[in-house]
């Protein structure tokens, strides 16, 4: 009898969950669905190759994707080193102290600040001051919003970290800072890896906060004090227009964001998974 | 001496065991003796053969004992107290043992002497009878009483047996020197004496073990030695 | 026959350090590798370690048992100074190796890290080849070349009874060894650097018996270069492997002798009663 009635309790809930995580899946398909429906008529090789157009004329986008490239890479060179050393900090010396707590703290809220917001403080703080829109703004403002992410999974990942493994490191005499760069980062390489990766991911597909700093560029540029392209701004301004030809290119922009965001989640997950498989 | 239990309790109960066969032997082996005593003071041969018959049950608690104590030392790795309990009822179910088949011995002798017309017994020899018993009941309690003090006091008082021994061996021989048909008897007597004497050897033996068992060293002053009959001789009137 | 547990009090006292100790039935005098003097520890406000005095023999082994939280760990602990990683754990008295304080605030501690080895319970190789987890503490304090190199690793791995396990495949990562194996590698990476102590923490409490045994081979071999300190929750390991055994409860040091005396004849009732298994 009882056991009847936990049977039937299973069943309810396994049908519950498996209908929310068909639910959840539906909507994923259909945006993919939709994306890909639209996006890949205009994938071809021009799409690489020819420099945003006028309207009415045929184009590509590369100097849009250029200069996400740009402004991701810029994003990630000036984020990681500040993000893992504040990592490191919190997880090797601060730990419980007063300082780390605060970090930690700010560190949290700015994880999940709105990136508009982002975006109007670099633009009050190195746009006005500038004087004009540029790729700089744009990069520190990417940056500000990943730092965050890496702090948080740099932490993570060296606590991670067995302590007995550090113990091992220092009962051979081994400098505190050596056995964080030569243990520590090594036990936690691949994730740490893994939340840099992320945190790209992330910062490559923003568009509001780039809409304050770096602006858009119809043209061809590689002038850092300038306004730069990018491709979720083309995005917003393409898809919003009544021509055709614009919009076709937004779904081809939207449909190459996606696929670059995919195969960085993939070898983000490649990644973690090979480095727990060998330990 | 621990006074706590053993936190395994199935430990405790095979310890209690291996004592309670070892104050079995004991007593049967003190009765052993007291038997055979009363057989050859009555001249009882029934009795000296019944002794004899009941070393058997001794001898078969030693094997049982024997094969306790190994099982003990395999499957509990005993140490301090325990290990050095576990060693002495090895050794004095050994002793015991031998003490019984000292009995039987002189049971079987009883029977032989029935066989001869009566005589008189030496008055020392029922009394190194009963000396011997003495020392074989007061080592047992200091073995069940884990008492090194009384081990000590008998392990001394065998002095007392080994010296009644010396004069009961002269007086032997001096009779058998007066009239050869007394050397039969004499000879046989001679050798009751000597089982006696050892089995207070032996007491003794378990003295040192359950001093060894309760006090962790050996005891180790020489005991003094009453026993000249090696050295003893007769000379010819 | 006393009914009341006896106030623990250490039965040796201290010689001082480098003195020449003579021991009942040892024919040769041992030097006093290390000296515990009047030892305190505090994790915060609570005292683990009481009062402790105690001497340690090179080429000795001494073992340290007691029931759980008695204090033997945070005591073997203390030798090297691994505590200080920790803050609101701190000691005071002395411990003096070969006449120095190593207590004091003056004392290198990763020098002394690297005079004092230590193998943990749980078997902890490096993210790294197998090769360079020996030649990662090597590589700390010397500069050699190749083949040096090559020669020190090798010898560690054979002091260690694991060369012709691992010989050919030294480039492999070191967590792709069994778990005996892997505390192997620890205490070949121990014995690389060429300690004068090492210390060992429950090092087979994780392995099974086979490894067991080969570890205490070791130590038995290994004893005769360096002063060996084991902790261990097996009494019969104690039993097999230690020269001096030390009796620890409740942070305080119950009894300390040699091996074969507080096995067979304890001088503390409280000894008595843990090793024949009537504590609790």
């Amino acid at each position: 009898m009882l056991y009847a009635r936990r049977r039937l309790v299973n069943s309810i809930a396994l049908t519950v969950a498996t209908a929310a995580a068909a639910f959840g899946l539906v909507w994923l398909i259909w945006i993919l669905g939709t994306l890909f429906y639209n996006g890949i008529t205009a994938i071809n090789l021009s799409i690489f190759t020819e420099m945003t157009p006028p309207p009415g004329d045929k184009g590509g986008l590369l100097n849009a994707i250029f200069g996400s490239i740009i402004l991701t890479i810029g994003a990630t060179l000036l984020s990681t080193p500040i993000g893992m050393l504040a990592g490191t900090y919190l997880a090797e010396y601060g730990k419980k102290g007063v300082l780390a707590e605060t970090v930690r703290f700010i560190n949290d809220i700015l994880l999940s600040a709105p990136s508009i917001v982002v975006g109007l403080f670099i633009y009050e703080v190195l746009v006005v001051p500038m004087g004009h829109f540029s790729a700089w703004a744009g990069i520190v403002v990417l940056a500000v919003i990943a730092i965050p992410v890496i702090v948080r999974t740099t932490e993570d990942m060296l606590n991670l970290v067995p302590n007995g493994l550090r113990e091992a490191a220092a009962a051979l005499g081994t400098p505190m800072w050596k056995v964080i760069v030569t243990i520590a980062y090594r036990a936690a390489r691949n994730g740490i890896i893994t939340g840099i990766l992320l945190a790209i991911a992330r910062v490559s597909g923003e568009t509001a906060p780039l809409l304050f700093t770096s602006l858009n560029n119809q043209f061809w540029s590689t002038d850092f004090n300038a306004p730069m392209a990018s491709l979720p701004v083309t995005i917003f301004q393409f898809a919003l227009s009544p021509y055709d030809d614009w919009q076709s290119l937004a779904w081809g922009g939207a449909l190459i964001i996606t696929i670059t965001i995919l195969i960085l989640n993939i070898v983000a997950r490649a990644l973690a998974t090979l480095g727990s498989s060998k330990g | 001496m621990t006074t706590l239990e053993h936190t395994v309790k199935s430990y405790d109960e095979e310890l209690k065991k291996l004592q309670q066969d070892i104050a079995s032997m004991g007593s049967l082996a003190e009765s052993e003796l007291q038997n055979a005593m009363q057989a050859l003071i009555r001249r009882n041969a029934d009795l000296g053969s019944q002794v004899v018959l009941d070393d058997a049950r001794v001898d078969e608690l030693e094997q049982l004992a024997g094969a306790q104590v190994v099982r003990l030392l395999a499957l509990r790795q005993p140490m301090a107290s325990d290990l050095r309990e576990i060693v002495a009822a090895l050794k004095i179910s050994s002793d015991l043992e031998r003490i019984g088949d000292y009995a039987a011995n002189i049971g079987k002798r009883v029977v032989a002497l029935s066989q001869v017309p009566p005589f008189r017994l030496p008055s020392t020899l029922p009394r190194m009878g009963w000396l011997a018993q003495q020392n074989i009941r007061s080592v047992l309690a200091a073995y069940a009483m884990r008492d090194a003090d009384k081990a000590v006091t008998a392990w001394q008082a065998d002095e007392e047996l080994d010296e009644t021994y010396s004069s009961l061996f002269r007086e032997l021989l001096t009779h058998m020197m007066e009239d050869p048909r007394n050397i039969g008897p004499c000879t046989h007597l001679l050798f009751i004496a000597k089982n006696i004497e050892r089995i207070g050897d032996h007491a003794t033996n378990i003295a040192e073990t359950v001093y060894f068992m309760v006090i962790g060293e050996p005891l180790r002053s020489a005991r003094p030695k009453g026993d000249s009959t090696s050295y003893m001789t007769v000379p010819p009137q | 026959m006393s009914t009341a547990m006896p106030e623990s009090a250490p039965t040796v006292t201290i010689t001082t350090p480098g003195a020449r100790k003579p021991v009942p039935g040892h024919q040769e005098a041992m030097a006093e590798k290390v000296s515990i003097r009047n030892l305190n520890f505090f994790y915060d406000t609570h005292k683990a370690l009481k009062d402790i005095n105690l001497p340690l023999y090179d080429k000795k082994v001494t073992a340290f048992i007691g029931p759980s939280g008695c204090g033997k760990s945070t005591l073997l602990r203390v030798l090297n100074r691994i505590y200080d990683l920790y803050p609101k754990q701190r000691a005071t008295g002395e411990v003096l190796l070969d006449g120095q304080n190593i207590l004091s605030p003056k004392q290198d501690l990763n020098l002394l890290r690297a005079r004092i080895g230590m193998v943990f319970q749980k078997p902890t190789p490096f993210p790294m080849s197998i090769y360079d987890n020996i030649a990662f503490g090597i590589r700390l304090y010397e500069k050699l070349g190749n083949a040096e190199m090559d020669a020190r690793v090798e010898a560690a791995l054979r002091r260690a009874a694991l060369w012709t396990e691992v010989k050919d495949k030294l480039k492999q990562s070191g967590l792709s060894l069994s778990g005996g194996q892997q505390q192997r590698l620890c205490i070949a990476r121990g014995v690389a650097v060429k300690p004068s102590v090492l210390l060992l923490d429950e090092p087979c409490s994780a392995l099974d018996p086979i490894s067991t045994s080969k570890v205490e081979e070791l130590i038995d071999e290994l004893k005769t270069d360096y002063c060996i300190v084991i902790v261990t929750h097996n009494m019969q390991q104690a039993a097999r492997t230690a020269d001096f055994t030390a009796f620890m409860y409740l942070g305080e040091l119950v009894e300390y002798g040699e091996t074969e005396q507080i096995f067979t004849k304890p001088a503390q009732e409280q000894t008595q009663q843990y090793i024949t298994g009537r504590f609790g």
